[in-house]
C-alpha cells in the first residue's frame, strides 16, 4: 500500500515526443506533456471499459425482464406455432452470447437493429425522437440558465437583502417541487383553463413557432427546479470568489464590489457552474421521461417507456446504451476540459 | 327593395361560405399507438383501431350496431352442407397502390393468415379452412372442414382483411388496402394521417383528411379535448372527467357498449378456488355497483355471467351473485375457511383492473380474504397470468366478441374444465339454426354462472367526446374501430 | 441556529410525528373503501377532505408519510452502508487500483439515467416498495462513496493520522477510529439531502405505479390517481403535492441549516 497522498510525480521519463524534448532541453521539462499524454490515454482507456461494462450490464439487465416479447405482440389468442415462427424471425431462438454480439457489434457499426414492434429500424426511432428530447434539453437549459444567472448574480450582490433572501427561499421551493406535479398544475393552469398553451403533443419542425410552442411548457416543467439548484450554486460560488485574494486585490485598486463582481468574480465562478449544466443536460436530456409522459410528447424518455411495456428490448438496449455513452463522453471531455484549464486537476487525478 | 338586395346577396354570401366552411379534416384521439400497422400479423387492437373499415377491407365487415354485412364480397351462397361459401366480390375494386382486387387477393390472404409460420393474432379464426379456390377473378370459394355458423362472422374481423401480394412486404409500415381512406404519413409516439382515397368504390367519405393522435395518459387526454387540440376521442380513459363534457355545450359524449366482459378471473385449478363454494362466496362479497361506480365511475353495466347484455342471447343471471357478505362469509366457513386466506390478485394495466381491484381488495378483506395485489404490465401480466396461471386472482375485460367458447378450453388461463360444458359448445359449433343456438347459448351461460368460474363483473362501456359537430361516429364497439367512412361535420 | 434550521426542523418533525402516530391512530380507516363517500372537498369531518374511493386524505397522507420516509430512510442507508466503506478504501488505497476501480465504477453508475434504471429494476423484480428502495439506493452509493472518499483524502495528509500510522495502526482501523468521526457531520449533512431526494424519488417512481402497491398508501401515487380528478376535487391533487413539497422542502432547510450550524464550511453535492 502506497503512502496516501503521495503519488510521485515521475517528471521527464517519457521524453519521447520530439516537441517535449525540445522544450526539456529549454527547461521546462517537468513532465506535464508526457503526463498529459498518459491522462489523456489513461482516461480513454477508462471510458471504452466503461462503455464495455455498461452494455454487458444493460443487455443482462433487459434480457432478464420477464415477459415475452412474442407473446405480447400476438396476444392472448396466439397459438404457439405463431409464437415460435415470430420468436425465429425476431431472432430470440438464438443463445444470449451470440445476441449480445451481434448487438454490439450491429451498434459499432452504427447498425442499430430494428424495433419489433414498430418494424422500422431503431436508429430511424431514435433520430425521430432525439429531435424531441434534445431541443426539449436545450429549451429547458437556456430558460433555468436565464432565470438562474440573474437570480443568483443578484443574491450574491445583495447578500444578506431582502431580495437575497426572497431568492433564496424561491430556490428553496424550487428544488423541493417535484416537477411532474408542477407540470400537472401548469397544464391546468395555462392549457385547460386559460388555454393559451396546448395541452401537449408535438406538432413536428415543419413549423418551428408551434414547435417552440408545444415545447414551453414541458421546457419550464424541466427548466424550473433546475434553475433553482443553478442559481443556488451560481450566488455561493460568486460569494466564493468575492471572497478570493484577487477580488480583494481588484477592490484595494478602487473597483467597486459591483464592478469587481461583474469584471473578474463572475467570470471565475463560471467553472462550478458550467459544471452544473453539464450535468443537468444529461439529466434533461434522459430525465424528462415523466414530463415527456405529463405532456405526451414522442421523446426518447417515452421510447424507451412505451419500449419496455410493449418488450421491445432492442429499442430499450439501444437508447439506453446511447444515454450512457453520452454521459461517458460528456464526462470524458469535462476531464479533459479540466485537465487543459488546471495542471493541477490531472496530477492530482 | 333596394335595402333587400344587399341583405339576400348577404345572405346567399353567407350560405355559401357556410358550404365551403363545413371542415372535412377531423383529429381522433384514441388511447393507444398502434405498434405496426400490419392488421393480420400482430393482437394490438390499436392496428383496427386506425385502419378497420378505414384503409383494409374484408369480405364481410361489422357495423356500428354490431350486425355482419357484406364487404369486399358483395354476395355469397353456403352450400346445404354448410361447408362451402362460395363469395362473390365487388366488381372495380383497387388497392390503393393500383393494383385489382381480384379472387387471387382472397386467396392468398386467406392462405397467408392459415399458413404454418403465419403470424396472425388470431389464426384460430381460420383454423377450420381447408381450402381456398379461385374460380374466376371475382369468385372465390373457400371450403371449411365442417359447418361453422361463426365463420361469415369471422371473416368480418380485423384480422381477415384483404391484402396485397404486390405491397405485403412493407405492410407494416405502408399499409396498402381498399378502404375509403389512403395511409399518409405516420410520425411514430405522435400521429399517423389518412387522406380520402379518391379512386374509392364505395361511397365517397366526407371527410377528406383525418390525424389520429395517441393520447393514454387520463390527464393528457382530458386537456387535449378541453383545449379542443382533439375533435373526437374515441375510447376516452377516465369516465371520472365525462360530466363535464356534458355539461359544456363544445362536446358531446357518446356512451356505447363493447364486447368487453370485465371479470374476476379465477384460477379454478389453484386451491382454495377449486372449491365451487369459495368461488359462490367471492360472487357474493363482490358489490358490482361500488365497482361501476367507483372504478368506472357509473360506466358499465352489471353481468351475472360471461356475455355481452346487448346480445338478444342473453340471460339475465345476477340474481345467483347478489352482494351479500354475510352469505360468503358463511359460505366460507362452509368450506372449512372460517378464517379466510391469504391469494393473490394480479392486475394488469387498464384502470378499471386497477382501481377494480382496490375495490374489490377492499370488499373481499371484509368477508375475511387477503387479496395481495401485484400491478403488472400485459407483457407480464401474459407470461404469469395467462401462460404461466401463476395466479388465484385477476381482473381484465375479455374483450372479443361471442367469446364464451373459452370455458371450454381446460387450458385456458382460468383452467375450467367442465366436459358438459365442453360437449355443449361442441353441440352449439355444430348447429346453425338460429333457434337451436339461442337456447345452446342460454344453458352455455347458466352453467358457468351457477359454477361461479369467475366473478362476472361488468360489460366495459366505452365513451366518445366529440366537439357538438361530428355525426356518424360509432357508439358502440362491436369490434375495435374507428369506423370514419360516414363521418361528416355539421354545417 | 438559524431561522431555516428551525423551520426546516420543524416540518420534518411535523412529519415524522404524523407518520409515527399513523401507526397508532389515523382518523379514518383507510383500508375501508366509502364509495358513496367519494371527492368530498375539506370539512369538519374530513380535514382534507376524501378521494375517489373516498378515504380520508389526512389519514392517506400520514399512512403516505410513513411510505415515504421508510423508502427514503432505507435508501439512504443502503448509499451510506455500501458508498461509505467504499469511499474510505479509495481513500485509504489512493492512486491504487482499486481506488481506480472504485472511482470508475462511481462514474459508470453517475453514467446510467436513474429513472431509466429504476424503470427497469421495477420491470424485472416487480413493482413495490422494497424495489423501489433498491433503486433509489443504488443511485446513493456513489454520492457517499465520492462524498467519502474526497472528505477522507485531505485527512490521511494530517499530523494526527501520520501519528497514528507510525503507532502502527493498519489503515483499516485508522479509517474507523480517525477518518471516520471526522467526516461524521458531512454525512449527516448529506444524508439529509439525499433523504429529501429520496422523497422526491419515491413520488416520481410511485406516481409512475412503481412504488409501494395498494392499499399501502404513497403520495406518489396519490398524485397519480387524482391527476383526472384535478378539475373536479382540485384538492385531490393539491393535498399530496403540498405534502411533497412541505417535506422536502423542510428537509433541505434543514440539511443547509445543519451544515451552517455544525460545519460551516462543509460542501454538500446536490445533482
Amino acid at each position: 500500500m502506497g503512502p496516501p497522498g503521495a503519488v510521485p510525480a515521475e517528471g521527464g521519463q517519457d521524453c519521447a515526443d520530439l516537441s517535449v524534448l525540445v522544450r526539456c532541453a529549454a527547461g521546462y521539462c517537468d513532465g506535464q506533456a508526457s503526463a498529459m499524454i498518459r491522462y489523456v490515454l489513461g482516461r480513454f482507456l477508462s471510458l471504452v471499459l466503461s462503455l464495455v461494462v455498461a452494455s454487458i450490464v444493460i443487455f443482462a439487465v433487459i434480457e432478464v425482464i420477464p415477459g415475452d416479447p412474442a407473446s405480447f405482440m400476438l396476444g392472448v389468442n396466439a397459438r404457439a406455432d405463431t409464437l415460435a415462427a415470430l420468436r425465429a424471425e425476431m431472432g430470440l431462438d438464438q443463445p444470449l452470447p451470440v445476441r449480445y454480439f451481434a448487438w454490439v457489434t450491429g451498434l459499432l457499426t452504427g447498425d442499430f437493429g430494428n424495433s419489433w414492434t414498430y418494424k422500422t429500424p431503431v436508429a430511424e426511432l431514435v433520430s425521430d425522437r432525439i429531435w424531441v428530447s434534445l431541443p426539449l434539453a436545450i429549451y429547458a437549459l437556456i430558460l433555468s440558465t436565464l432565470i438562474a444567472f440573474p437570480a443568483g448574480i443578484y443574491a450574491a450582490s445583495r447578500r444578506g437583502s431582502a431580495g437575497d433572501v426572497t431568492i433564496m427561499g424561491a430556490t428553496q421551493l424550487g428544488v423541493a417541487i417535484p416537477n411532474f406535479w408542477f407540470a400537472m398544475i401548469l397544464v391546468l393552469i395555462f392549457a385547460i383553463n386559460l388555454r393559451w398553451f396546448s395541452a401537449g403533443g408535438f406538432p413536428g419542425w415543419d413549423n418551428p413557432m408551434q414547435a417552440l410552442k408545444a415545447l414551453t411548457l414541458p421546457a419550464i416543467a424541466l427548466a424550473l427546479p433546475q434553475a433553482a439548484i443553478l442559481a443556488r450554486v451560481m450566488r455561493s460560488s460568486l460569494l466564493d470568489m468575492l471572497g478570493e485574494d484577487f477580488i480583494r486585490t481588484v477592490r484595494a485598486k478602487g473597483l467597486s464590489r459591483r464592478q469587481a463582481l461583474w469584471r473578474h468574480a463572475v467570470r471565475n465562478a463560471l467553472i462550478p457552474v458550467l459544471t452544473i449544466i453539464g450535468l443537468q443536460f444529461s439529466f434533461l436530456l434522459a430525465g424528462g421521461i415523466i414530463i415527456e409522459q405529463v405532456f405526451f410528447l414522442p421523446g426518447l424518455g417515452r421510447l424507451i417507456f412505451q419500449s419496455i411495456s410493449a418488450r421491445d428490448l432492442i429499442v430499450v438496449e439501444s437508447v439506453v446504451m446511447l444515454l450512457v455513452f453520452t454521459v461517458i463522453v460528456v464526462n470524458f471531455l469535462v476531464d479533459l476540459a479540466y485537465a487543459a484549464v488546471d495542471p493541477r486537476l490531472r496530477r492530482k487525478a | 327593395m333596394k335595402a333587400i338586395k344587399p341583405l339576400l346577396t348577404a345572405g346567399a354570401l353567407a350560405l355559401t361560405a357556410g358550404l365551403a366552411s363545413a371542415q372535412t379534416d377531423i383529429t381522433v384521439a384514441i388511447q393507444l399507438e398502434p405498434p405496426n400497422l400490419d392488421p393480420t400479423g400482430g393482437a394490438a387492437q390499436a392496428i383496427d383501431s386506425v385502419l378497420y373499415s378505414n384503409v383494409f377491407e374484408g369480405l364481410t365487415r361489422f357495423e356500428g350496431d354490431g350486425s355482419v354485412v357484406p364487404g369486399l364480397a358483395e354476395s355469397w351462397e353456403i352450400s346445404d352442407d354448410g361447408t362451402v361459401y362460395t363469395f362473390k366480390l365487388h366488381d372495380g375494386v383497387n388497392f390503393h397502390d393500383g393494383t385489382t382486387m381480384d379472387a387471387e387477393d382472397v386467396k392468398f390472404s386467406l392462405d397467408r393468415a392459415r399458413a404454418d409460420d403465419s403470424t396472425n393474432a388470431q389464426k384460430g379464426l381460420f383454423a377450420g379452412i381447408t381450402d381456398v379456390t379461385v374460380i374466376d377473378p371475382l369468385t372465390v370459394q373457400v371450403t371449411l372442414d365442417g359447418p361453422n355458423g361463426m365463420f361469415l362472422f369471422n371473416m368480418a374481423w380485423g384480422d381477415a382483411v384483404i391484402v396485397a401480394p404486390e405491397s405485403i412486404e412493407d405492410i407494416a409500415s405502408n399499409p396498402v388496402g381498399t378502404g375509403a381512406f389512403t395511409f399518409a404519413d405516420w410520425v411514430q409516439g405522435d400521429r399517423l394521417e389518412l387522406a380520402r382515397n379518391e379512386n374509392y368504390w364505395g361511397d365517397a367519405p366526407a371527410l377528406e383528411n383525418a390525424t389520429f393522435r395517441f393520447i393514454s395518459d387520463p390527464t393528457a387526454a382530458f386537456a387535449a379535448v378541453m383545449a379542443e387540440d382533439v375533435d373526437v376521442f374515441v375510447g376516452f380513459p377516465a369516465p371520472e372527467n365525462l360530466p363535464q363534457f356534458e355539461a359544456d355545450p363544445r362536446f358531446q359524449v357518446l356512451v356505447g357498449n363493447t364486447e368487453g366482459e370485465t371479470i374476476l378471473s379465477t384460477n379454478n385449478k389453484m386451491p382454495p378456488f377449486d372449491n365451487k363454494l369459495v368461488r359462490q362466496a367471492v360472487a357474493h362479497a363482490i358489490d358490482r355497483q361500488a365497482i361501476i361506480d367507483g372504478a368506472m365511475f357509473g360506466l358499465g353495466t352489471p353481468i351475472g355471467t360471461h356475455f355481452a347484455p346487448h346480445n338478444p342471447d342473453y340471460v339475465d343471471l345476477l340474481a345467483n351473485s347478489p352482494y351479500d357478505p354475510a352469505k360468503a362469509k358463511e359460505l366460507l366457513a362452509e368450506a372449512g375457511f372460517a378464517d379466510g386466506f391469504t391469494t393473490t390478485l394480479k392486475l394488469p394495466p387498464p384502470s378499471y383492473a386497477r382501481r377494480g381491484g382496490e375495490i374489490i381488495a377492499s370488499q373481499l378483506r371484509e368477508v375475511g380474504i387477503q387479496a395481495e395485489i401485484s400491478n403488472l404490465e400485459w407483457a407480464q401480466w401474459i407470461e404469469e397470468v395467462f401462460k404461466g396461471k401463476d395466479f388465484g386472482l385477476s381482473i381484465v375485460s375479455h374483450t372479443e366478441p361471442m367469446d364464451i367458447g373459452i370455458y371450454a378450453n381446460p387450458d385456458y388461463y382460468f383452467q375450467y374444465d367442465n366436459p358438459d360444458f365442453q360437449a355443449l359448445m361442441e353441440e352449439l359449433n355444430a348447429t346453425t339454426d338460429p333457434a337451436g343456438r339461442s337456447d345452446l347459448l342460454a344453458k352455455a351461460q347458466t352453467i358457468i354462472s351457477e359454477d361461479y368460474v369467475n366473478g362476472y363483473l361488468f360489460e366495459l362501456a366505452v365513451a366518445t367526446v366529440a366537439k357538438a359537430g361530428v355525426q356518424g361516429l360509432w357508439v358502440n364497439q362491436p369490434t375495435a374501430a374507428v369506423d370514419l367512412t360516414v363521418v361528416s361535420w355539421a354545417e | 441556529m438559524s431561522r431555516g434550521l428551525i423551520i426546516g426542523a420543524a416540518l420534518s418533525v411535523v412529519f415524522v410525528v404524523l407518520a409515527a402516530l399513523s401507526f397508532i391512530w389515523t382518523p379514518f380507516d383507510i383500508e375501508t373503501l366509502n364509495i358513496p363517500n367519494k371527492l368530498k372537498p375539506p370539512s369538519g369531518a374530513h380535514w382534507l377532505g376524501t378521494d375517489h374511493f373516498g378515504r380520508d386524505i389526512l389519514s392517506m397522507i400520514m399512512m403516505g408519510a410513513r411510505t415515504s420516509i421508510a423508502v427514503a430512510l432505507l435508501a439512504v442507508g443502503i448509499g451510506m452502508a455500501v458508498g461509505v466503506p467504499l469511499g474510505l478504501l479509495a481513500a485509504a488505497r489512493h492512486g491504487s487500483l482499486l481506488d481506480e476501480l472504485i472511482m470508475r465504477g462511481n462514474d459508470l453508475v453517475f453514467a446510467f439515467p436513474s429513472l431509466v434504471i429504476a424503470i427497469l429494476i421495477t420491470a424485472v423484480f416487480g413493482a413495490s416498495a422494497v424495489n423501489a428502495i433498491i433503486a433509489i439506493g443504488i443511485f446513493n452509493v456513489p454520492v457517499f462513496a465520492r462524498l467519502t472518499r474526497g472528505a477522507a483524502l485531505p485527512l490521511w495528509e494530517r499530523d494526527f493520522i501520520l501519528a497514528a500510522r507510525v503507532c502502527g495502526k493498519s489503515a483499516a482501523r485508522i479509517s474507523v477510529e480517525h477518518i471516520l468521526p471526522n467526516i461524521t457531520n458531512l454525512m449527516i449533512v448529506q444524508g439529509t439531502i439525499q433523504f429529501s431526494l429520496g422523497i422526491l424519488a419515491e413520488a416520481a417512481l410511485s406516481y409512475i405505479g412503481l412504488g409501494a402497491q395498494p392499499p399501502t398508501a404513497s403520495w406518489g401515487r396519490m398524485l397519480a390517481d387524482a391527476q383526472t380528478l384535478v378539475s373536479i376535487a382540485p384538492h385531490t391533487a393539491l393535498v399530496p403535492g403540498f405534502a411533497i413539497l412541505l417535506m422536502v422542502l423542510g428537509l433541505n432547510l434543514l440539511g443547509d441549516g445543519l451544515r451552517d450550524w455544525l460545519d460551516p464550511r462543509i460542501r454538500v453535492a446536490r445533482v
